[in-house]
């Protein structure tokens, strides 16, 4: 008894380390920024725009993909077909590269010499240096955290209910949307609010597509970049506010939802 | 015929189904019974649609329904574990298969009432599944399966989960559903359950029928070893419990002339009685024993079983008695000796209707 309270003491210990590793260059620059600079920043035009457009561009990368990517998961989730192991492990690709190469790989993938870059140019669309540009930039580095969690959440609702569904006179994509997505929604969900902040969030990929227009990563590098880390700490700490803010909201809203399972 | 199995295989391991052959007629209140593994939810998924099988053909109403689809077939199934949709209230389960068929919401409106009046839940409608008991569960998946009026009702095991009292209230509601018309297909390995509901019977064992009939031609002429040690009980009986409020023994009635005293506690009705046929002795003159059932009787016929004998006698009723071949030979048995037949009133067991 007395040994096993020991082991909780150090393994308290060696949480609360790792949880002030996390809690203290956070802490320390909210300190580090005065209230006055918070507010000016806040309301400079291009600070702004660059937080919008941020938003904006990871929600038309989490919905637009979403619509395949969930029916995809579903599909992994129940079916055997050839090469499962191998779809698998390439889903989870854009989660092992480095993301600059995965940037370089997408410019190359959506450039005006590219198949599909000749095609939107054709609509006199140009997706380097495009908000779509950023889209696709920020749904090939966040897509596998859908899949993965939706495929889980499928996976976890019992094969029975569907089949019941199936005997009650239901069609295959009537189950699908009245029994499965509403079972393993929360999965779904959460899936979604992972891909959002991934693409939020990310740099690497979006920087080699499209310097501009400017996402509030981006948009931090480069005042870091030009001026200094004084410059760059009001735009970082503002994005961190507007990150947790939308976080909290989603995962309220998720909550609420959760409830159909009970 | 209203539904028709013609030599049904399924490779399915661990259950493989072969040459799985039957016919149920309309109003037909069908066992199918064997133990676990016997691949008896096999063939329910079969006839549902939710599997297919890999040779044969099933017939609905004189129509070739192997391939249709599994939603068209107007077959209701009720799982073993019930299935009944966590994230949907209980009328939404119930209004789930209507809605399905662009029913009009009126209908749909009245189709539920009904049908929870007729199982008693209308009082739970608006509760979500996880917080109902069991018997509740049941009867809600009953209720969602049969509000779209399925030609066939399959049930899966129904009364396994579920405690006693609530198995009597549910099979008195299925044997209720049964009568108002509806063909029901039943699964079970429990043959009290065949005894009290089927009209029919089908023994399954390892994925083969081995003996289809009425229960009574199945159980009390079993055709082979298997069907016999599986139904366990040759002795049961048709009979009606003579109303007594005494404590002791009471009396049932048996094709209104032979009269069987046992112990229990109901006070009235009918059903069946079931006596082990272990329990009997088989004596050449009157025994002075302390059992009370004694009768004297014929011997119809003489079966040689495992190391001992089976015999048949008429005292009115045909009673089946294991003896050893030691005691047949003692007492000099033959098939028209008059013998006398004993058994004690607490290895009679009533199960009511």
């Amino acid at each position: 008894m007395k040994r096993n309270n020991a082991l909780n003491l150090l393994f308290s210990i060696l949480g609360g380390l790792v949880l002030l590793f996390i809690i203290a260059p956070l802490v320390g620059m909210f300190f580090s920024t005065s209230p006055n600079d918070i507010i000016e920043t806040s309301k400079e035009a291009e600070v702004q725009k660059s937080i919008w457009l941020t938003l904006l561009t990871a929600m038309m990368a989490t919905v637009f993909f979403a619509i395949a990517a969930i029916p995809f998961a579903y599909l992994l989730a129940r079916k055997k077909f050839p090469f499962k192991k191998l779809v698998m492990g390439i889903i989870d690709l854009p989660i092992v590269i480095p993301h600059s190469a995965a940037g370089i790989a997408i410019l190359g993938f959506i450039s005006r010499d590219s198949a599909i870059g000749k095609i939107a140019s054709e609509f006199g669309l140009n997706f380097v240096g495009h908000p779509v540009g950023i889209s696709i930039a920020m749904a090939f580095v966040s897509i596998p955290f859908l899949i993965n969690s939706a495929r889980d959440g499928f996976a976890s609702v019992p094969i029975k209910l569907e089949k019941a569904a199936l005997s009650l006179g239901a069609s295959p994509i009537k189950v699908f949307f009245t029994i499965s997505l509403p079972l393993a929604w929360r999965n779904v969900l959460s899936g979604l609010i992972l891909m959002f902040a991934r693409g939020m969030s990310e740099f690497g990929a979006v920087i080699i597509v499209a310097y501009h227009p400017m996402i509030a990563p981006i948009l931090i590098y480069e005042r870091f970049g030009a001026f200094g880390l004084k410059y760059a700490r009001p735009v970082a700490v503002i994005f961190i506010i507007v990150s947790l803010l939308v976080f909290v909201l989603l995962r309220l809203l998720s909550k609420e939802k959760n409830d159909v399972r009970t | 015929m209203m539904l028709e199995l013609k030599n049904i295989s399924k490779k399915y391991d661990p259950f493989n189904l072969e040459d799985i052959s039957l016919s149920v007629e309309k109003g037909d209140y069908f066992v199918l019974l064997g133990p676990s593994g016997a691949g008896k939810t096999l063939i329910l998924e079969i006839i549902a649609g939710i599997i297919q099988a890999d040779n044969g053909e099933i017939f609905l109403d004189n129509e070739n329904i192997t391939n249709k689809r599994i939603q068209k077939r107007k077959i209701g199934m009720v799982f073993q574990d019930l299935a009944v949709f966590p994230h949907l209230s209980v009328k939404e389960n119930i209004e789930y298969p209507l809605k399905n068929h662009r029913i009009n919401k009126s209908i749909i409106r009245e189709k539920v009432i009904n049908i929870s009046n007729k199982l008693d839940i209308n009082h739970i409608l608006n509760r979500k599944p996880t917080t109902l008991s069991g018997g509740e569960l049941q009867r809600v998946a009953l209720a969602r399966t049969l509000v779209s009026d399925p030609k066939i009702l399959l049930l899966d095991e129904p009364l396994s989960s579920i405690d006693i009292q609530l198995k009597n209230d549910l099979r008195k509601l299925l044997r209720r559903i049964n009568k108002a018309g509806q063909t029901i297909i039943h699964v079970t390995h429990d043959y009290e359950e065949a005894v009290l509901l089927a009209n029919k019977v089908a023994i399954l064992n390892e994925g083969k029928l081995l003996q289809t009939g009425t229960a009574i031609e199945v159980f009390q002429f079993p055709k082979s070893k298997f069907v016999a040690s599986f139904t366990g009980v040759r002795n049961f009986f048709p009979c009606i419990l003579k109303p007594s409020y005494s404590k002791g023994l009471k009396n049932v009635i048996i094709d209104n002339s032979i009269e069987i005293k046992l112990h229990t506690d109901q006070t009235q009705g009918t059903g069946f009685i079931l006596i082990g046929d272990n329990a009997i002795f088989v004596s050449n003159h009157k025994p002075e024993t302390s059992a009370c059932n004694n009768f004297l009787g014929e011997i119809l016929e003489i079966i040689p079983a495992n190391n001992s004998i089976e015999l048949i006698v008429n005292v009115g009723i045909k009673i089946s008695a294991l003896i050893s071949l030691e005691s047949y030979e003692n007492l000099s048995l033959f098939e028209g000796k008059q013998v006398w037949v004993s058994f004690k009133a607490t290895n009679v067991k009533f199960l009511p209707n």
